[in-house]
């Protein structure tokens, strides 16, 4: 008895074990592709020149309003519905900036003949689901209809962005000086390379560094017009003063840069997602 | 002294080790994925009257369906549904039964719109209609994130050791939406519904 029930169950889970299996193949979804670019056309529907075009649009309006907006084109999202193909890849993606969640994804399944405007959280004042429709039915689709889709996705994306300029979003981080205040970094601490070792010997290890760091502050805020990063990085040298790194090159030159690495991407050739949210607003239309 | 703060961290690296922190933040996830629910079937709720009254200019003749549609959102608005029900699962399935009539009642709407191209193509329709297909799959996604975050905690309250810091506790596994009712998620938002698919 106890053996053929060990063995019932062994069967059993076989089974189960099988059927699982059978369903994870038979259910396979589509994958997501990985984010290369603004736009990614798995089709080969659009020329290099449109796609570039497109890129540019996009990257400068991400320059200039901060938003993300993505366009992705495969052949098919079976067997999922495209709202849920959608999501995924916004979720996969993270289109837009973290916390601001101002990003947007336009979907082309052509073989499917089926788009959609998949909408991040912060967006969906500036861009309700009516307008999402109405961009689709009014704008893209029309072109889609005598295959110009580099003309449909391009007038849909025009009309997406006129909408978010209308939405008082935090400014992009180039703008604020942020990212520049970061790259004022590497000159500044040159600088305090060489200037923290004579002011600390003037005034004390403790008011020298504070003088350095107050001073760096400057320069970087001068140097950028960042306030924050600046003001991050005048305590940054601060600490380093007063920890008395800059005054033994040795050890400066051996512990290497603590904070190395790009800040966020975003321009030139990576483009990543800053962790924009999704929750499956927008609008799906078809030709 | 020492030994009596020994014996608290102690007893708090235990409570860690047996999930009680865990249970905290799941607890906390499903509440804000329920929360979150709640406020889209309250959204689709608000869009309905609207919406009736604008398939009634154009579709008087439709009371039937029409009233259908109004008496189940009125159900829907009669039960309490709060962070409470969650720790109800009859009152679960009361809400949950509900909100699926309301489902049917409007694809059963949405049906009827099809003989009226005139109403179709009213943009004030349109609008609304966008607006019920968002709500829809927001509804959709809403759902999807509750059953994963149930999914996770009702796991936990499982699982050795943490079901006996459950048991201590009394935490007790949670109700989610059944497969019979994501089956009809799966299905596209209603407005694609043909008539032999409700």
């Amino acid at each position: 008895m106890p053996s053929s029930s060990a063995a019932t169950r062994l069967l059993l889970t076989a089974a189960v074990g099988g059927i699982w299996f059978a369903s994870a193949t038979l259910y396979a979804q589509q994958p997501i592709p990985p984010l290369t670019g603004r736009v990614a056309d798995l089709t080969g529907t659009l020329a290099a020149t449109e796609r570039e075009s497109l890129e540019q649009k996009l990257t400068a309006f991400e320059a200039r309003k901060g938003a993300q907006i993505a366009v992705l084109m495969v052949p098919t999202t079976a067997p999922e519905a495209i709202e849920q193909y959608a999501l995924r890849v916004a979720e996969s993606w993270q289109i837009g900036r973290g916390e601001i969640d101002d990003g947007v994804v336009l979907l082309v399944a052509k073989d499917d003949r089926r788009l959609r405007i998949e909408v991040g959280y912060g967006l969906e004042g500036a861009i309700p689901d009516a307008s999402a429709r109405r961009i689709i039915d009014e704008r893209i689709v029309p072109r889609f209809y005598v295959e110009d889709y580099a003309g449909g996705i391009a007038a849909g994306l025009d009309a997406l962005i006129a909408l978010i300029d209308g939405e008082p979003l935090p400014p992009p981080a180039g703008a604020s000086g942020t990212e520049s205040a970061w790259g004022a970094l590497p000159v500044v601490l040159l600088i305090a390379l060489f200037v923290a070792p004579i002011v600390r010997g003037i005034f004390g290890t403790l008011f020298g560094s504070l003088a350095v760091g107050a001073g760096a502050g400057v320069v970087a805020w001068a140097l950028s017009g960042g306030l924050v990063a600046a003001l991050l990085i005048g305590g940054m040298v601060f600490v380093f003063a007063l920890a008395g790194i800059f005054g033994r090159p040795g050890r400066w030159a051996s512990g290497g840069v603590p904070w190395g690495g790009s800040m966020r991407g975003g321009f030139g050739g990576g483009f990543r997602g800053g962790g924009g949210r999704f929750g499956g607003g927008g609008a799906s239309g078809g030709w | 002294m020492i030994w009596r703060k020994l014996a608290l961290l102690l007893a708090a690296l235990e409570l860690a080790g047996c999930g009680y922190n865990t249970f905290q933040s799941q607890d906390e996830t499903i509440t804000a994925a329920w929360a979150e629910v709640l406020n889209q079937y309250q959204r689709r709720a608000d869009l309905i009257p609207n919406l009736v009254e604008t398939v009634r200019g154009f579709a008087r003749q439709e009371q039937e369906v029409l009233i259908g549609v109004t008496e189940a959102r009125a159900r829907v608005g009669s039960i309490q549904a709060g962070p409470e029900l969650i720790d109800d699962p009859q009152a679960f399935q009361q809400f949950q039964a509900a909100q699926g009539e309301l489902s049917s009642a409007l694809s059963r709407l949405l049906v009827v719109v099809e003989r009226y191209p005139e109403l179709k193509s009213d943009a004030n329709f349109r609008d609304l209609q966008a607006q019920l297909e968002g709500t829809e799959n927001r509804i959709t996604v809403a759902r999807n994130r509750y059953i994963e975050s149930v999914r996770d905690y009702n796991v936990t309250v499982r699982s050795f050791p943490s079901n006996l810091t459950a048991m201590l506790f009394g935490y007790d596994t949670k109700p989610s939406f059944t497969v019979e009712n994501e089956t009809e998620l799966a299905r596209p938002p209603p407005v694609d519904f043909t008539p032999d698919a409700e």
